[in-house]
């Protein structure tokens, strides 16, 4: 069974003749323990695709079941308890004036979950900071650290899902590189499922088994993330952003114009 | 390249900050020329890229202490150059381009405004002429309707036309040296290629030298045709863009190695192992 399903997800933002529709009919499925790419460029819809399964969006329509269970659209704290989410930027994320320890004791606290303490130590060492970080205020950390933090906060009511809105992108290539070591750990450690939002094919080839590329609210291809590499992808907006990926080139900046105006009007 | 042909020649650039009772040292001798050609400098966020750039059009603040044996640009000493005659530098010979467009595009002013207005402070024409030549000037950074364009405002253009409009309002006094500070990393992938197909097309056409500050070693790779690479406020590597690949110093190797490529898929990255002797080698 599917642990994350996603069926024929629509949303507009606005009404009557106002109405923008920003998905259209979104549908994919994650396997339980399998990392799932969703890549595409800024208005695309890949970020509102999370924020709907997070609970952010709630006047979505379609079925989102998690795990075999329907999502209602309600945040409660069963749905917490499943699925967490890291964010970009872990400079906004987490609280300036709130200490490690309080910002994981928070939710440990709203679900009633008892033995704080030893948990925080745990989740602490878990992502790879000495226990001594629980003192410590967000601008006492590198921006490695504080995603640390962040991923820590998420995982401590331990969640059987990741959603993870373009963890990296922040942060420098050497720092990047631990991170997604650190997701890589700890998916086979605890058999999590990921489902990754970027922009960057590297960090979705790295991490993901599967990727779906998302254009203007739709889904337009679907390709395992080793179909990436070598033979072209067969779609010509992948096919693009494959190229731009590896490096810039002269024709492709003509010819990715001209395709990319193709699809749009398709 | 022979001597002469160097638009720009700096020697040992040294720039500190005062902070607190203390001074921190952001780029610590750093020496490089520049030619008709494209130089990247990429490093890590606080490697001094960026305080590179600001120093040679002495942006930064009072507190900044800038020194270096010497920072040429033709026969004038940018160092030793009285604060009026850096104005007509600025902009005028020497242009820099800021990573996004929607901070540094005057909101309350129509674009077109802008761009002349850029113009104007450097050349004694009738606003009649500043205005035909921004019409040019956005026809060759490739937006369609120029006309219509230079009537709208910052918030009613994309990125993209936002960053070409701010390469319009640098070029258009045609300085000699473009400084071109990540000038894409807001952009996406399509609107970023047409950019950088923009840059090098005028960078080429009018013989210009582009110093362009990047963290993107897979573009700058394609794009530039040699790069420095700074670690801690110096130049641990200058070599051709083409030959990164053959890289001799660790950190250069090791950033190469830490990226996550399509093409490669590894279990782990390698992470990279900072060396205290970089700090001073």
């Amino acid at each position: 069974m599917a642990m994350i399903a996603v069926d024929t997800l629509n949303l507009s933002f606005g009404e009557g003749a106002a109405a923008n529709q920003v998905l259209h009919d979104v549908s994919f499925d994650v396997a339980e323990g399998e990392a799932f790419g969703l890549v595409g460029e800024s208005g695309s819809g890949k970020t509102t695709v999370l924020r709907c399964l997070a609970g952010q969006y709630t006047h979505w329509s379609g079925r989102l079941t998690i795990n075999g269970e329907a999502l209602g659209r309600t945040l409660d704290k069963a749905r917490c308890r499943k699925l967490q989410m890291v964010f970009q930027d872990p400079y906004g994320s987490l609280h300036p004036r709130h200490t490690v320890e309080t910002a994981l004791a928070e939710p440990l606290a709203i679900h009633g979950i008892s033995d704080a303490s030893r948990r925080i130590d745990a989740i602490l060492i878990k992502v790879g900071l000495p226990t001594s970080f629980r003192y410590r205020y967000p601008h006492q950390l590198s921006g490695g650290q504080r995603q640390r933090v962040a991923i820590a906060r998420a995982l401590i009511l331990e969640p059987r899902i990741l959603l993870l809105d373009e963890p990296t992108s922040a942060l420098d290539v050497s720092v990047q590189a631990e991170i997604l070591n650190l997701l890589a750990e700890l998916r086979e450690r605890e058999g999590l499922t990921y489902l990754l939002v970027t922009h960057d094919l590297g960090v979705v080839a790295h991490l993901c088994e599967r990727v779906a590329v998302m254009q203007q609210g739709r889904i337009v291809d679907l390709v395992d993330s080793a179909g990436l590499a070598g033979a072209a992808p067969e779609h010509p907006y992948t096919r693009m952003l494959v190229e731009a990926s590896r490096h810039y080139s002269r024709e492709m900046a003509e010819h990715g114009a001209a395709d990319l105006n193709a699809v749009a009007t398709v | 390249m022979n001597q002469d042909k160097h638009l720009l020649q700096v020697e040992d650039l040294r720039v500190s900050f005062k902070s607190g009772g203390s001074l921190v040292d952001a780029v610590r001798g750093v020496s490089f020329n520049l030619g008709r050609e494209k130089l990247a400098i990429v490093g890590e966020s606080g490697s001094g890229k960026s305080t590179v750039g600001r120093a040679l059009l002495r942006l930064h603040p009072q507190s900044a202490r800038i020194s270096a044996t010497h920072m040429r640009f033709g026969d004038i000493d940018l160092l030793a150059c009285p604060e009026r005659a850096m104005q007509d530098i600025r902009g005028r010979r020497i242009s820099m381009i800021m990573q996004d467009p929607k901070y540094s595009l005057n909101p309350v002013m129509r674009v077109g405004e802008q761009i002349a207005e850029a113009y104007l402070a450097h050349h004694k024409v009738s606003k009649r002429e500043a205005e035909q030549r921004t019409l040019a000037m956005l026809e060759a950074v490739r937006i369609r309707e120029p006309l219509r364009v230079a009537r709208m405002y910052p918030h009613e253009v994309s990125g993209g036309m936002g960053q070409r409009i701010m390469i319009a309002m640098m070029l258009i006094t045609e300085p000699e040296i473009v400084i071109a500070d990540e000038p894409t990393s807001a952009l996406d992938v399509s609107v970023r290629l047409q950019v950088l197909a923009t840059l090098d097309d005028l960078v080429s056409q009018r013989g210009l030298g582009l110093i362009f500050i990047s963290h993107d070693l897979n573009l700058v790779r394609s794009f530039c045709d040699r790069v420095l690479v700074m670690y801690a406020g110096r130049v641990v590597e200058a070599i051709a863009a083409a030959d990164l690949d053959k890289a001799q110093h660790p950190y250069t190797q090791g950033l190469l190695a830490a990226l996550p490529s399509v093409d490669q898929r590894r279990p782990r990255l390698p992470v990279l192992q900072r060396d205290q002797a970089w700090l001073t080698a």
